[in-house]
């Protein structure tokens, strides 16, 4: 059984139809790129699988349980984190306590809210007294999680470490981007949502990017991946999703799909008028090639 | 008829709120002003009332130019949050200077008009009631037309769409702005002449039911929607004139809060409009710009304690001790409400809701269930942490401007259904001969005795306050100031989170309030009220927000410093006002915090 399946999605926003019955699966350690031109779904379809907003139809399994519909902060329970595409950082917290937050979930016998009802209550409850004691136990695993933030932050390299205690607006963009990606890491995902990671970036920092990509595949970690650089997405992924107008238009390896006329003719139009088609695809065809 | 009134100021503040896209909490102050200037002209100059309406109209439109001018231009781009706190400085402003040149006391303003009626059906109308209506239609109908025929009407809406955008194509935001000010400054001082004819007299506080009515209709209507500002204020009218005939009159304004509560819960863009679409709103995180607490030395706190704890064996005066411990009363409400404003980002204009709470739960349990004060002192808040956060939960999802308006209307819904609770609450005659505090039998009742138990609860609650900010839930909560979307999908349940800051804000008030019902003896429904819930927040925009020690030393400043300086007591409001405006325009994080 796959880790996540997405079967049969339908999206609408008023009228438009913005995905039409979009399926993918993803395995346990496989890493899945989601291309496609401007418009695609792309982003529509990782809101849906981060349960920020719900399907029209059709059903998103992790780990053989549906997620859809769920309110987000239990979909992150469940082992989803997300980076978002325009790199949403809290500014005015500090590096550390940023990626501090990405381990909210797993503090569980503190923050879980229980199933029953009423059990809400009592759990809040518990919580702020607890953080106002602050019991040994409860510095203890507050020390180990700033560790392990430092072990996170290691990958990085020296590009956040010597920042730690520096709130994130003052983090140049490449950095913010970092801290985000460090911040999903901390909830330790079964499935890591990665939302343009190099948008922005230039070429060496990319370049870094694609190499924490590659060594967080090297340890098993699941990754879905929306990527316009498909440079990196051949470097990267093992096998790649093109959604065009709301459709899985074409999916396989990352070979296969490069070499689909689907997908050329989804990012520079149909072979209408072969001149100009024509051209078009020899100004595309390096950039898919590289 | 009183949707005819209610019309006139709905329309004003559903204009500014289409350019400026605020809601312009001034707009009754500037109706009161207008009432004021037309009172003068008719009774001291004896006017016809032709000339007074226009010295009605230029002399309110001037007043909406200053008020442009001074609290909304210089905050264009600081977010609908910021502005409607300086709106509601200026109107702070306006109405204390009001009652210093004018008195305190309500003034007859006698009808120029010919005493005519004519009979309709079962009842009269007088030429009165027909003005007042052609002039709300007329100033409707006018309005439309400069909206939507006018090259300046376009330029307006415009503005209020993209400012930015507006700039780009070479309009004048600015006179845009002021011509839209200086048009429903001009309406708003005619309805304040208006209805002081209609009720023959005026008073200085006439202003904030006027703001509270006109923005409930406003909203009815959804803001930014003149004809829907019509559609509200009858609306409105119809169903204050229902609740009179059916509950009595006492019940007018509650139901005018409770329809604003309402519409704002369930349909937040107005009557007219769909469901889903809210408008969008900048989160709240940003309605204060960044700073970090100033770093002091470790033992400073500690030793600051201990100084303000020696104070009364050195100090034998105990009217500077009743002032040091109502400034440490103002400071414990000050710190509760900072974890719902600074710390979560959410603005709460409802705290005094809160603090009445926590008094009438203790004079309710000492008086009539005889409980002892320590066990109240411990009951009490928990009844009203308990009452607030039923109350406040529906409320929570709303953001910014939404939800700062819902809690004020909370705030002002707790002290209306104490008002009429008359079994429970004995109405507006409140509950007196509330027992001084007392611990095992012994009464705290010198001013050394009062200040101990006041600083001591202060220093409790800094202290659960000061852990809780630095321990894994400050972090949460913080998260969710700054980004609500990015915190749910790290596993924060925003509702479970907000509850916990309103839900330890409110015991905190609470306390506030045991602490200030056992000291006065006495609660009655207007003895917290909608200016203290200003005044506490204008004590952490002094202070810093999200910084516990700079709303202690906020609520410091702000109660010592009038009591002190003689001649600043007369003018307290004013100078809260000018002081909340200064902050946010000179130093908006705060006397005790940085920027970087």
């Amino acid at each position: 059984m796959s880790l996540l399946s997405v079967r049969g999605i339908h999206k609408h926003f008023g009228g438009l139809h913005a995905l039409k019955g979009v399926s993918f699966e993803l395995e346990e350690g496989e890493t899945v790129a989601l291309i496609g031109p401007n418009g695609a779904g792309k982003t529509t379809l990782f809101n849906l699988i981060s349960c920020e907003d719900r399907p029209d139809d059709g059903e998103i399994v992790l780990d053989g349980q549906r997620i859809d519909g769920l309110p987000a902060h239990l979909a992150a329970a469940r082992g989803l984190a997300r980076t978002f595409q325009n790199g949403r950082v809290f500014g005015n917290l500090t590096v550390l306590e940023n990626v501090l937050l990405g381990a909210h979930t797993r503090l569980e016998d503190l923050t879980g809210s229980g199933s029953r009802p009423g059990e809400g209550v009592l759990t809040a409850l518990r919580e702020i007294a607890w953080s106002i004691i602050q019991p040994r136990r409860f510095r203890r695993m507050e020390a180990e999680l700033t560790e392990e933030v430092r072990d996170i932050l290691s990958f990085f390299g020296d590009r956040l470490l010597p920042r730690l205690h520096q709130p994130a607006y003052s983090l140049s963009y490449a950095n913010r981007r970092r801290t985000e990606l460090a911040r999903a890491l901390a909830l330790r995902p079964r499935v890591l949502l990665l939302d343009e990671p190099t948008a922005g970036m230039n070429p060496t920092e990319t370049d870094e990017m694609s190499e924490v990509i590659l060594q967080l595949q090297r340890r098993g970690q699941s990754m879905l991946l929306i990527e316009h650089k498909l440079e990196l997405v051949m470097a990267v992924a093992h096998r790649v999703v093109a959604l065009d107008a709301g459709e899985v238009i074409v999916s396989g390896t990352p070979e296969t799909v490069r070499s689909d006329s689907r997908l050329i003719e989804a990012y520079v139009g149909k072979k209408q008028d072969g001149v100009a088609a024509a051209s078009a695809g020899a100004v595309l065809e390096p950039s898919l090639q590289a | 008829m009183i949707g005819n009134l209610y019309m006139l100021t709905a329309i004003g503040i559903t204009q500014i709120y289409g350019v400026a896209g605020v809601v312009n909490f001034a707009h009754g102050s500037v109706y009161m002003a207008g009432a004021y200037i037309g009172w003068m002209a008719i009774t001291w100059l004896h006017w016809p009332l032709v000339p007074v309406i226009l010295l009605v109209l230029a002399g309110s439109a001037l007043l909406g130019l200053a008020l442009e001018r001074l609290a909304v231009r210089p905050f264009a781009r600081a977010g609908s949050t910021i502005l409607l706190l300086t709106t509601i400085a200026a109107g702070l402003i306006i109405d204390n200077a009001a009652q210093v040149i004018w008195g305190p006391q309500t003034q007859a303003l006698p009808n120029p008009l010919p005493q005519w009626h004519i009979r309709l059906g079962a009842g009269t109308v007088s030429l009165l009631d027909l003005f007042i209506l052609a002039c709300g239609v007329g100033t409707a109908l006018l309005l439309h037309l400069f909206l939507y025929r006018s090259r300046a009407g376009w330029a307006v809406r415009a503005t209020a769409q993209d400012r930015d955008a507006a700039l780009q194509m070479g309009i004048d935001v600015n006179r845009v702005n002021r011509y839209s000010f200086a048009l429903s400054g001009a309406f708003a001082g005619l309805s304040g002449l208006l209805v002081g004819l209609y009720f023959s007299n005026i008073y200085p506080t006439m202003g904030a039911s006027a703001t509270l009515k006109g923005t409930t209709a406003a909203l009815l209507g959804g803001l930014g929607n003149v004809p829907g500002a019509i559609l509200g204020a009858y609306v409105l009218g119809i169903a204050e004139t229902f609740s009179v005939e059916w509950l009595g009159s006492s019940y007018r304004n509650l139901v005018a809060v409770l329809l604003l509560i309402a519409v704002l819960l369930f349909r937040p863009n107005g009557l007219l409009s769909g469901r889903r679409a809210l408008n969008p709103e900048p989160t709240a995180g940003t309605f204060i710009p960044h700073g970090r607490p100033l770093r002091f030395p470790r033992w400073l706190i500690p030793a600051s304690a201990v100084l303000a704890a020696a104070l009364p064996l050195f100090v034998a005066n105990p009217y500077a001790l009743q002032v040091l411990a109502i400034g440490w009363v103002f400071a414990l409400m000050a710190v509760s409400l900072n974890l719902i404003s600074g710390t979560t980002g959410q603005i709460s204009l409802g705290h005094a809701g809160f603090v009445t709470l926590g008094a009438y739960a203790t004079a309710i349990l000492t008086s009539r269930l005889g409980l002892p004060f320590s066990v109240s002192l411990l009951v009490s808040p928990v009844v009203a942490a308990v009452i607030g956060v039923l109350l406040c939960y529906p409320a929570l999802r709303l953001r910014g401007q939404y939800l700062a308006i819902a809690t004020l209307g909370l705030g002002e819904a707790i002290s209306l259904i104490a008002l009429n609770w008359d079994s429970v609450t004995q109405g507006p005659l409140g509950i007196s001969g509330i027992q001084p505090a007392a611990f095992f039998g012994y009464e705290i009742w010198s001013a050394a005795g009062v200040y101990w138990l006041d600083l001591a609860a202060l220093l409790a609650c800094v202290w659960a306050v000061y852990r809780l900010s630095r321990s894994h839930l400050g972090r949460a909560l913080r998260a969710v100031r700054e980004d609500e979307v990015a915190a749910r999908a790290f596993g924060i349940g925003l509702a479970r989170y907000k509850s916990i800051a309103f839900g330890v804000s409110a015991f905190f008030a609470a306390v506030a309030g045991v602490l200030l019902a056992h000291s006065y003896s006495y609660i009655a429904p207007d003895t917290f009220t909608f200016a203290l819930s200003i005044q506490v927040l204008t004590m952490i925009i002094l202070g810093g927000r999200d910084n516990v020690g700079g709303a202690v030393i906020g609520a410091v400043i702000l109660i010592v410093l009038p009591e002190t300086i003689r001649f600043l007591g007369e003018y307290r409001y004013i100078l809260y006002g000018l002081l909340l405006i200064g902050m946010l325009r000179f130093r908006p994080y705060g006397l005790l915090n940085s920027t970087t």
